[in-house]
């Protein structure tokens, strides 16, 4: 009952949190990777010891292959961002970084991605986003068709829109700070887990939207805004422990896990954070708002 | 009571046997695994490029040369051509795709090559790349004039080029080249079988030019340019040039893989050095370990009995899921693994949606078997439901993905079904053959859950 009653703080959280997201955004824009815009990332780890910096930014400049960034990574490599490079530039580039032979070095990863990769990537990743988006809420309508007292089905689908939009801003929101900071990028994993996170967090909701459904069908409470508030109460452990159980996976992902999907368990991990935050605290809320102003109408 | 006893033991039964596959079938679990019979060899893990190294490149292919219609048997084409040059390499299981144009993937079509373990990229993709073209050119007729230049340095050069002119005849009608060795002088030399169109194209050659001089030309250069002395009909000829053993070998498996159908060009490239591969993959199964001892001692703990169930639950569904990934099998990519990881946490979810409402029965004043059965029943439609959206989202992505992607959105599909399976039905199995233990205080303690009493 408690969060009924309250209500009006939750949804204001939320808001904030999500207004906080998008200001984020426009203050410190996405770095889109090579994923999407095209380019070469090159990671090499010297055997002895790694020259320094500034040796290989003006050896490099030399190279003229337009912009290229160089950053440390571990104790004695780096990380080379250049413009996509074809087979001789890539051994230039390599002969470069080892002085020619002066330092021993090995070449962890290269990936070179052309521009026409990229705009295809960028394609299917803005396809993948308006179909899963599109199945989603395909199957809300579904799966709320047969609720409609006293706030019709469809409403229920939007509420469980707006969660949604929430539980992808606010990580999206979070990521940019990251990117401004630590220099994440957009890549593919980067959609994957927005993508995921729409998947994981409407089922939070979801678990929530079927009790109320139940109790609504068993007439238990006197009016709308207890039965939400009943199932609430009955349904907001199980919906925390669900999302807690993955996040638990998650975080142990981030903390132990692989250095590439690092970024990706954090952001699904914030995901679903929000997600269940939205299930609990925004959806059902929201949903006992609408009715009042039916109401009062 | 039997019957639910029976079930148990056939659940024991069959996850004992497909751990018993796993562990069998893993180099790193069993001790013995040299010696094991071939059929545990024949089922590792398949690992990604980003996991075992290797390299990924993608062509482009240039098919503006092809009509219409034949681009499809010609993008084929290009495939078998190019899997046959890349199995020269003496790559293992390397993998040729074509994707092909379309709305979703673009307007080029191309095509994509991954090489595990190669890392030397430079030497693959010249491989690759590299288009044998055999011609067979016959003399100029008389007259046809020669040019000579004379260069800066007062170098006069006289150009062979019109010396030699284009036939029909050229490495399409190859069917067959294989390496032979002189017998008196024993060095290599290249043999050549045509096929029928190529017989009677040598056999008019040869007819039309006894006598004369017939060069064989190997990318653009002449190679050798014997006199012919008389019609050869049966479409044989020998290449002998002054090349190595190696070159000789190489020469003929480039002519056996056969030219291009159409040109290409490499629009990118990613590799991977195995050091950072199995890095990742020490991580993951690390960051898995992690997370399954987590999520068991929080099951335990808050739900008791029940909880140790569904451990015991996930422990199947994870050996489940390792055998699928052999036995599919499913190509693990560091994505795929966190996909796996993560579907180790939705696994329990239908558990956690089941325990809970088995207390409220319970509190409601159900008894233990009746709390049980309707956990179950009134669980259902909420598990379904929030399982459903998570498949959505990975067929989704699977049809749409990357090599990357889809490994993520596999391993994650594949692990929410496999979940919906093993936490219902393994649960509910082993969960209704406990009820026997009676109605007691000991027994109330141990399917609740929580700081309740």
């Amino acid at each position: 009952m408690f969060i009924v009653k309250n209500k009006r703080t939750f949804i204001s959280i939320s808001a904030i949190l999500v207004l906080l997201s998008v200001v984020a955004l426009f203050v410190f824009p996405l770095r889109i990777g090579i994923d999407f815009n095209g380019g070469a990332l090159t990671e090499v780890v010297y055997t002895n010891s790694r020259p320094p910096q500034a040796d290989l930014e003006g050896a490099l400049k030399a190279l003229n292959f337009g912009s290229v960034l160089i950053q440390p990574t571990g104790e004695l490599g780096y990380i080379i961002k250049s413009s996509d490079l074809n087979e001789a530039q890539h051994n230039l580039l390599l002969k470069t970084l080892s002085e020619d032979g002066k330092s021993v070095l090995e070449e962890k990863s290269f990936n070179s991605i052309g521009p026409s990769v990229g705009r295809e990537l960028t394609r299917k990743a803005i396809m993948a986003i308006i179909f899963v988006s599109l199945g989603i809420i395909l199957f809300i309508a579904f799966a709320f068709r047969k609720v409609s007292r006293p706030v019709s089905s469809w409403k229920y689908g939007l509420m469980a829109v707006i969660s949604l939009l929430h539980d992808v801003i606010i990580p999206i929101g979070i990521f940019s700070i990251l990117s401004h900071f630590y220099g994440a990028e957009v890549d593919t994993l980067f959609v994957v887990a927005a993508l995921t996170i729409l998947g994981l967090s409407v089922s939070d909701t979801i678990v929530i939207f079927d009790r109320i459904r139940e109790n609504l069908r068993g007439k238990t409470e006197a009016n709308f805004s207890d039965t939400v508030g009943k199932s609430l109460d009955q349904s907001y452990l199980r919906s925390i422990f669900t999302s807690l159980t993955v996040i638990m996976v998650l975080l142990s992902l981030f903390f132990f896990g692989p250095e590439s999907t690092k970024y990706f368990a954090l952001m699904l991990c914030a995901g679903m954070f929000f997600g269940t935050y939205s299930s609990i605290f925004l959806a059902s809320p929201l949903l006992v708002l609408i009715e009042e102003w039916q109401k009062k109408k | 009571m039997l019957k639910k006893l029976i079930s148990i033991l056939i659940v024991f039964i069959l996850g004992g046997v497909v751990a018993f596959f796993v562990f069998k079938s893993e180099p790193k679990l069993n001790p013995n695994f040299e010696n094991q019979s071939s059929f545990f060899k024949n089922f590792p893990f398949r690992l990604g490029l980003d996991l075992s190294g290797g390299s990924h490149l993608i062509y482009k292919a240039d098919v503006s040369g092809v009509k219409a219609g034949e681009v499809s048997t010609s993008m084929d084409a290009l495939r078998d051509v190019i899997e046959r040059r890349v199995n020269l390499f003496g790559v293992s299981e390397p993998i040729v795709q074509v994707q092909n144009s379309g709305f979703i993937s673009g307007a080029d079509e191309k095509l994509i090559v991954d090489l595990p373990g190669v890392t030397d990229v430079e030497k693959a993709t010249t491989m690759i790349g590299q288009t044998p073209l055999l011609e067979f050119k016959t003399e100029a007729p008389a007259g046809t004039p020669q040019k000579a230049t004379v260069g800066k340095d007062g170098k006069v050069t006289l150009d062979t080029g019109p010396q030699f002119v284009d036939t029909e005849l050229t490495g399409r009608y190859l069917k067959k080249a294989t390496l032979e060795f002189d017998q008196t002088t024993s060095e290599p030399k290249v043999s050549l079988q045509f096929d029928d169109t190529g017989t009677k194209l040598f056999a008019q050659i040869t007819k039309d030019n006894v006598g004369k001089m017939v060069a064989i030309y190997l990318d653009g250069a002449p190679i050798s340019a014997p006199v012919v002395r008389e019609e050869i009909p049966n479409g044989q000829a020998v290449i002998s040039g002054n090349f190595t053993p190696t070159e000789g070998k190489q020469l003929v498996g480039r002519l056996n893989s056969g030219a291009l159908p159409v040109p290409i060009s490499l629009l990118s490239r990613q590799t991977i050095g195995a050091t950072l591969g199995s890095d990742a993959v020490a991580a993951g199964v690390k960051a898995a370990i992690i997370g399954f001892l987590v999520i068991a001692l929080f099951f335990v703990l808050w739900y008791r009995l029940p909880g140790l169930i569904a451990v015991l639950a996930l422990c199947i569904y994870i050996t489940a899921m390792l055998t699928l990934f052999k036995l599919l099998p499913v190509t693990l990519t560091a994505a795929g693994i966190a996909g796996f990881i993560i579907s180790i946490g939705i696994a329990v979810d239908a558990n956690i949606l089941i325990f809970e409402r088995l207390k409220e029965e319970l509190r409601s004043g159900h008894t233990i078997s009746e709390a049980v059965s309707l956990g179950f029943h009134r669980a259902w439609s909420s598990i379904r439901d929030s399982n459903i959206s998570s498949i959505i989202s990975a067929i989704i992505l699977f049809w749409f993905g990357t090599p990357l992607i889809k490994g993520f959105a596999l391993t994650l599909g594949i692990g929410v079904l496999v979940s919906m399976f093993s936490a219902i039905m393994i649960s509910r199995i082993f969960l209704s053959g406990f009820v026997f233990i009676g109605e007691n205080k000991v027994a109330r303690f141990l399917f609740s859950s929580g700081f309740s009493k």
